[in-house]
């Protein structure tokens, strides 16, 4: 992972800083969302100062998912490189659309492989008490979708880094962002718990342990938001001797579950978690291809852990 | 340099945007020697900067962000976007509208009203006036006689001028009859009303201007080119299996 540092930079400060930075270097990028201009920049802030140095090239746009998308997917057809902000990711579903059926076929769909650079970056999860139609992780909506990539950092990557890394793929990138994880200091080594990258090309999966001596009593899989409950959990864990190892990719869909299986194979127990609703949810499919590469060495059914399919 | 953006009946906005027929019939077909390699299929092409979808109204704010980007650029281009009378009634469609006109986008809105959605004749989905619809969005519009080829002509090139000249998006809302069934022969319209339609089509009526045996002779040349593509390109295929 990184060097120490003296000021633990957040979640969110790391995506400014990285918005301000591609800014600056690429006239290619621009920014569109609803309420990104200072001094309110953007409604969790994370376009904060990005108004007053790119006036230009930061569009404040009308409560229009779906056209702003699809205006951005137009922009990026033509060469340029937007970011698009969507408030909440429940609102996501207005712009799906734009998404499936222009954004990520555009890629194939000319029989040629045409280069559409659009990062759509959204904030989802609960936990800030928004209810139904604002808390909801709505990701799910879109895994298995060709051409589309979803990305969702932890806490414990370099959501500034995986940002950038996402503009610089040039092809359409669902960013998702969970909005508990905001405030949070970006999560390092320390204590009892280890921090370490696996993979990292172009999207890292991050692994945690709670332990330096033995092997794992049981691998956890999960992404984004859960890496805020799953830190404390593990520490919580090494005190009662309780060996964890949590595994954390970035990049949902399409899952590479290549880092993952030696792990798997290793512990023989996996528990997937994630805040989403159970059901046709990214567990399964970790779940399948866990069986599919590592079945003959897991000691007990892979377990799921996800919320109730019901309202929040 | 300008842009077309076609919709989900585009063959003839690609022949006109200068396309040729042989790769054209060759994707309908899904043949690889198609304009796509036949994986677009009759709905989905792109060639230069001729772009497509199926999506009616979906490639609105595709369109219009074109039309942005083109504008940044400085490149002094003009994006049309070909919509039907039935793609009105998308709302995404005046979303479009309403980022095009906020934004002054160098954008041609052109609305083939063709009095049929499908098998839905206009007056069983359209509220209010069809026409009109940009116009609270302060788009200027030009309605006018579809079927008027030389009237057609003399509106777009003012429309496309005015938006090259810096004065934002235009509509041309051109009123004519859809002919055609929508897709297969599954046409449950009178034949005595189209037939009547049939009298007073763009190309029946531009045929009054010109000599009679030449647009004969063309037709037949048309005719006969369209069935020598068709046997080729069936001919190769049962060659290559």
């Amino acid at each position: 992972m990184n060097a120490p540092v003296t000021t633990p930079i957040t979640y969110a400060k790391a995506l400014n800083a990285a918005l301000i930075a591609m800014m600056r270097e690429d006239e290619r990028v621009h920014f569109l969302g609803e309420d990104i201009l200072d001094p309110y920049g953007g409604a969790f802030k994370i376009s904060k100062g990005l108004s007053t140095a790119y006036p230009d090239r930061v569009i404040t746009t009308p409560i229009s998912e779906a056209g702003f998308t699809g205006l951005a997917t137009g922009m990026a057809l033509r060469g340029l490189r937007p970011i698009v902000e969507i408030m909440f990711g429940d609102f996501l579903a207005i712009a799906a659309d734009q998404i499936v059926n222009h954004m990520a076929k555009f890629v194939t769909m000319y029989g040629r492989t045409i280069e559409v650079p659009i990062v759509v970056r959204t904030p989802m999860g609960g936990g800030r008490g928004y209810g139904a139609t604002h808390s909801q992780s709505l990701e799910k909506l879109f895994f298995g979708t060709p051409n589309l990539m979803v990305v969702a950092p932890s806490h414990a990557h370099d959501p500034g880094r995986l940002l950038r890394d996402a503009v610089a793929l040039a092809r359409p990138v669902l960013y998702i962002e969970h909005k508990m994880l905001y405030p949070e200091s970006l999560l390092e080594s320390g204590g009892s718990l280890t921090v370490e990258t696996l993979s990292g090309d172009p999207f890292p999966t991050v692994l945690m342990k709670n332990f330096s001596r033995g092997a794992a009593d049981v691998l956890i899989v999960a992404y984004g938001g859960m890496s805020r409950l799953l830190a404390p959990l593990a520490r919580q864990m090494a005190d009662e001797e309780i060996n964890l190892a949590i595994v954390l990719p970035s990049c949902l869909s399409p899952l590479a579950v290549d880092p993952i299986l030696p792990l798997a194979a290793e512990c023989g127990r996996v528990l997937v978690v994630e805040e989403g609703t159970s059901g046709f949810d990214w567990g399964a499919e970790v779940a399948a291809q866990i069986y599919a590469g590592a079945y003959r060495r897991l000691k007990a059914p892979i377990a799921r852990l996800a919320s109730r399919p019901e309202i929040i | 340099r300008d842009i077309v953006c076609s919709n989900h009946r585009g063959h003839g906005h690609f022949l006109a945007f200068g396309g040729a027929a042989k790769p054209l019939i060759a994707e309908i077909m899904g043949d690889p020697s198609g304009i796509c390699g036949g994986i677009g299929g009759s709905q989905h092409i792109q060639f230069g900067n001729f772009y497509s979808n199926g999506i009616l109204g979906g490639m609105s704010p595709v369109a219009a962000g074109m039309a942005l980007a083109e504008k940044r650029k400085g490149s002094g281009a003009v994006v049309v976007q070909f919509l039907g009378d039935g793609a009105l009634a998308e709302g995404i469609v005046s979303e479009a509208f309403n980022m095009a006109a906020l934004w002054s986008l160098p954008i041609l809105f052109v609305v083939e009203s063709n009095g049929f959605a499908q098998s839905t004749p206009t007056a069983l989905e359209h509220a209010g006036n069809l026409s009109q619809r940009g116009a609270s969005y302060g788009i200027p519009i030009a309605e006018l006689d579809g079927n008027d080829v030389l009237g057609v002509h003399q509106a777009a090139v003012a429309a496309v001028r005015e938006t090259q000249a810096g004065g934002g998006p235009r509509i041309l809302f051109m009123n004519t009859y859809r002919l055609g069934p929508h897709s297969k022969g599954d046409d449950p319209r009178d034949p005595q009303e189209i037939a009547r339609h049939a009298e007073v089509a763009p190309i029946r009526r531009a045929r009054a201007g010109l000599d009679a045996e030449w647009c004969d002779a063309v037709d037949r040349k048309i005719a006969s080119e369209v069935a020598q593509i068709v046997g080729e390109i069936r001919n190769a295929r049962v060659a290559a299996q």
